[in-house]
């Protein structure tokens, strides 16, 4: 902090209210963004009281990063300067909520568990399946924008939120879109904020569409020998009258531990590469998708269909949950893990996963059936050798995803002492000065996450 | 404004004499969309290729002249239309479809194609682009970007963002940039959500890469024909309590119905007070559990009648009948006048009770047409605007119907855009700050204001201002 720390935390507290302001080390410590730590934490309880902070903190130049649960704060670059966390949990209440116009309204701070209890009552949901769920908050998802399984059929965040409130990097409470479903008044400035990391602004009330339940639902697992037939497999479904809720593909390398995939209730041995395939509906149709989802299975190559089962309804719901949480499960799992996220044409999946097939390091994959690939690294410690092999590997990664059309990879996690030789990005993309001037636009003194971005952001 | 004869004579040494058009005669065709907005361009110019139109730009830009992309005009805000004169760039000859990639079900098109093109040209692979305005067999999928066009199926399938992957853009300093991409989850901002919906205010798009949609294996369209437009109404709210998300939720009120039945012959029911119109799809099973689902809550509702539609020319006529509403009310009067307000689909009651009201008030005939599963309404104002006092009486009761949706918690446009019809009426629902910013996000893509101005954003602070409308066209094209 270039101010004195005294003055600071005063004026702090005058805005928060001093039991919501400190600069206790151990608790600081647990703000940390790759080993740096704030100066200090404060807790806002309302969007004028963000905005007063904000426009302190530019004032003073004091960098912020706002912060929900804290389960993804590793995402991205380490932030260039780091004085305040924006501890938004305080903001944690559900604004609006009508069932029958099937919307909802909430501040940043509330964990998505809350919301789907509440949005249970009445047989609705969001289609948020993301890592971390039991614990992350609205904001966070929507900030970091993590996907889900549930893309399949409902889309991402960007399809689904209809609207936001935020204070801009210069403390001005905005907003875009609105709380209807159908809504083209104005840019949608909100689409910005989806996925920036609160580079932009502070998310201080987030509107959902959201969802009836389905009825039921059930899982059907297919494995093959190879990635080639599990692959086509996905196509089959795609080019089917199917509609399933997910079609998630997993497969493990020599060394990743088995336990890991048993609990997705795939097997990571030799070669098998597994489809975990949901779908929802009533009765009929749910025996029509498996007879048809058993049929195309079958229809690949004979030899190379390993089985075909469906799982038990606990047990489908267990493995489910897991898969949407595996990133979490692996970052448990193996701290040191480096994990990415290639984009690609679903059609040049099936490539991609043979060449992952060469990398040196135990890999763990899961595929989206709609052609986004995260791909985990996982070093068997976190030694100077290890690490060093785990960054060639990741650089390869790099090169080798930008090898198919439209190809990009982003590395989501990896450990901080490689966010000193890599860009976690990769390189900016061809429309980077747009970014940078809308940066601007929204944060002109740069005190937002600074740094965590693409391109330095 | 005569137009700078240097500009002429380059814009003719660029695209040869037939593409450019200066002569008054032929200029009178652009003065015009699909809203009652009028405004005469200066010249309008035919670009055959993106690089033509990196040259127009930078020509516009030179000679500080603005610049309007236009497609086929059926816009209803006046988006299309060059509000402080100059160049329009038409896009009828950039009309290709680039590549069709059924596999990766992706296609990449010109911006002059039109909408319905696209799904004609993927028909055979079981595919289809799921944005469907009423208008799509002759609006262009470039003026479905700038709108962010929605349309009866966007109920269940989304709008035109939820199906925009990746532009190619020229930006006024004549810069081309692609946005987004065909893959997935690009990393960085997500311009190309932010340039949907920007209504040709950020730059002129050259090529736009589609996600296609698989056809559903089966589709149910049912009528329902009620005596009461509140039994209507409620069986709506309780599809949507059942868990039952329609493809498709039309609503017509009586006078509409008869107006349209008159024109179409599509077999609605001359005396009843409201028909919905509900689609279901997906697989057989389920498109059978749910038309029999639906059929039930609206027989609950006291519906007169159910019909389904036995079979693809039946349904072609049910949804003929909804999408010449426009078109039918047409028919009745010089002139009509048509909103785009949106409102929480709950309050739909309310809202049709208050648009009876402001009818009584104005003594003004008021058909109601409306996307009833999004709340999405488009009540047809019927005027003469040859009197006056008639022209008046209608903008007003338009802008107290959407003044009406926004103490309901809605929006003043839900497809249509604000163009330079709802341009005033923007700080109703966004405060000055909101405004502002979006001026310097517009800024940061048009710095110079030099596309399309006088678009989205009010001129003037506040909405105070005594708003001067020219004259409204005579009973516009369909919608």
């Amino acid at each position: 902090m270039n101010v004195s720390n005294a003055m600071v935390l005063s004026r702090l507290a005058e805005l928060a209210g001093p039991s919501h302001v400190t600069n206790d080390p151990a608790e600081i410590a647990t703000y940390q963004i790759d080993g740096k730590s704030p100066a200090a934490v404060v807790r806002p309880a309302s969007s004028e009281e963000v905005a007063e902070i904000v426009k302190f903190a530019a004032a003073e130049k004091l960098a912020i990063v706002p912060t929900g649960a804290r389960t993804k704060l590793g995402i991205g670059m380490p932030p260039r300067q780091f004085d305040l966390a924006l501890d938004m949990t305080r903001m944690d209440r559900i604004v609006a909520y009508d069932p029958g116009d099937l919307t909802l309204s909430v501040e940043p701070g509330i964990p998505l568990h809350k919301i789907a209890g509440t949005l249970a009552e009445h047989r609705q949901f969001l289609p948020l399946a993301v890592p971390f769920m039991d614990r992350a908050t609205a904001g966070g998802t929507i900030a970091s924008g993590v996907d889900s399984p549930l893309r399949q059929i409902y889309g991402t965040a960007r399809d689904f939120v209809l609207g936001m409130e935020f204070i801009t990097g210069e403390g001005i409470a905005a907003k875009s879109g609105g709380r209807v479903v159908k809504n083209v008044a104005g840019y949608d400035m909100h689409k910005l904020m989806i996925g920036a990391l609160g580079t932009l602004g502070v998310i201080t009330k987030v509107n959902f569409r959201t969802f009836p339940l389905p009825r039921a639902a059930r899982t059907c697992v297919a494995t093959f020998r190879g990635p080639t037939a599990a692959c086509e497999f996905r196509h089959g479904i795609a080019r089917s009258a199917l509609r399933p809720q997910s079609v998630e593909i997993l497969a493990a390398g020599a060394g990743c531990d088995p336990l890991l995939g048993r609990r997705a209730a795939v097997s990571f041995e030799d070669d098998r590469w597994s489809v975990v395939v949901s779908f929802a509906g009533d009765e009929p149709v749910l025996d029509r998708t498996r007879r048809e989802l058993q049929g195309l299975a079958r229809g690949m190559n004979q030899n190379s269909l390993e089985s075909f089962t469906e799982l038990r309804a606990n047990l489908a719901e267990n493995v489910n949950r897991y898969i949407a949480d595996l990133p979490a499960a692996i970052l448990e799992y193996s701290p040191a893990a480096a994990i990415f996220k290639v984009s690609a044409l679903p059609m040049d999946m099936a490539g991609l996963a043979a060449d992952i097939h060469g990398i040196e390091v135990p890999w763990l994959v899961m595929m989206r059936g709609l052609g986004v690939t995260y791909l985990a690294l996982l070093p068997p410690d976190r030694s100077e050798g290890s690490l060093r092999v785990l960054k060639q590997e990741c650089a390869r990664i790099f090169s080798l995803s930008e090898r198919a059309p439209w190809g990009r990879s982003v590395l989501l996690w990896c450990p901080s002492e490689l966010k000193r030789e890599i860009n976690v990005w990769g390189a900016p993309s061809g429309d980077f000065a747009q970014m940078q001037k809308l940066k601007s636009v929204f944060d002109p003194s740069g005190i937002l996450s600074p740094g965590r971005f693409m391109g330095g952001l | 404004m005569p137009m700078d004869s240097r500009l002429l004579h380059d814009l003719k040494k660029l695209l040869g004499p037939r593409g450019v058009l200066h002569e008054p005669e032929d200029l009178m065709l652009y003065e015009y969309d699909g809203s009652v907005e009028v405004a005469r361009p200066d010249c309008v110019v035919f670009p055959r290729a993106t690089a033509e139109v990196v040259e127009i730009v930078r020509l516009a830009s030179r000679h500080k002249v603005p610049l309007v992309g236009r497609g086929t005009g059926t816009g209803l805000s006046g988006g299309a239309i060059a509000r402080h004169g100059g160049i329009i760039t038409s896009f009828a000859r950039m009309n290709r479809i680039v590549e069709i990639d059924a596999e990766n079900q992706r296609a990449t098109v010109q911006p002059g194609v039109v909408n319905s093109d696209l799904s004609v040209a993927v028909e055979h692979l079981g595919l289809h682009f799921a944005p469907d305005p009423s208008s799509q067999k002759a609006c262009t999928i470039g003026g479905n970007v700038s709108e962010n066009s929605g349309g009866p199926h966007t109920l269940a399938y989304g709008v035109t963002v939820n199906h925009v992957l990746s532009l190619e853009i020229v930006l006024p300093s004549g810069e081309l940039m692609r946005l987004g991409s065909p893959a997935l989850d690009p990393p960085g901002y997500d311009l190309t959500g932010l340039f949907v919906g920007s209504e040709g205010t950020f730059g002129l798009v050259t090529e736009i890469t589609v996600k296609l949609t698989r056809n559903p294996e089966a589709v149910k369209t049912l009528l329902a024909v009620f005596d009461s437009v509140d039994d209507a109404t409620e069986t709506v709210a309780e599809i949507t309590a059942r868990g039952i998300t329609p493809a498709a939720c039309e609503m017509l009120d009586g006078w509409t119905i008869r107006a349209v039945e008159d024109y179409v012959h599509a077999g609605f029911p001359l005396d009843c007070a409201a028909i919905l119109l509900i689609e279901v799809d997906g697989l057989r099973e389920v498109a059978e559990a749910e038309a029999k689902d639906v059929a039930d809550v609206c027989a609950l509702h006291h519906a007169r009648e159910v019909r389904v539609a036995r079979d693809a020319r039946e349904r072609d006529l049910l949804w003929k009948g909804r999408k010449n509403a426009f078109g039918a009310a047409g028919r009745l009067a010089p002139s009509y006048y048509t909103q785009d307000g949106v409102i929480p689909r709950t309050k739909l009651p309310a809202t049709l009770r208050g648009i009876g009201e402001i009818s009584k008030k104005y003594g003004l005939q008021i058909g109601n047409v409306f996307h009833a599963g999004d709340g999405n309404l488009h009540p047809i104002i019927l005027f003469d605007e040859r009197n006056e006092q008639q022209f008046r009486d209608t903008i007003r009761a338009g802008d107290e119907i959407i003044e009406f949706c926004i103490q309901m918690g809605g929006s003043i446009t839900g497809e249509h855009g604000v163009g330079m019809e709802k341009d005033r009426l923007m700080p109703l629902l966004f405060s000055e700050a909101d405004l502002d910013l979006m001026r310097r996000v517009r800024d940061v893509f048009n710095p110079t204001g030099m596309l399309n101005p006088g678009k989205i954003l009010p001129i003037s602070k506040g909405c105070g201002e005594i708003y001067v409308r020219p004259r409204p066209a005579l009973a516009p094209p369909s919608a």
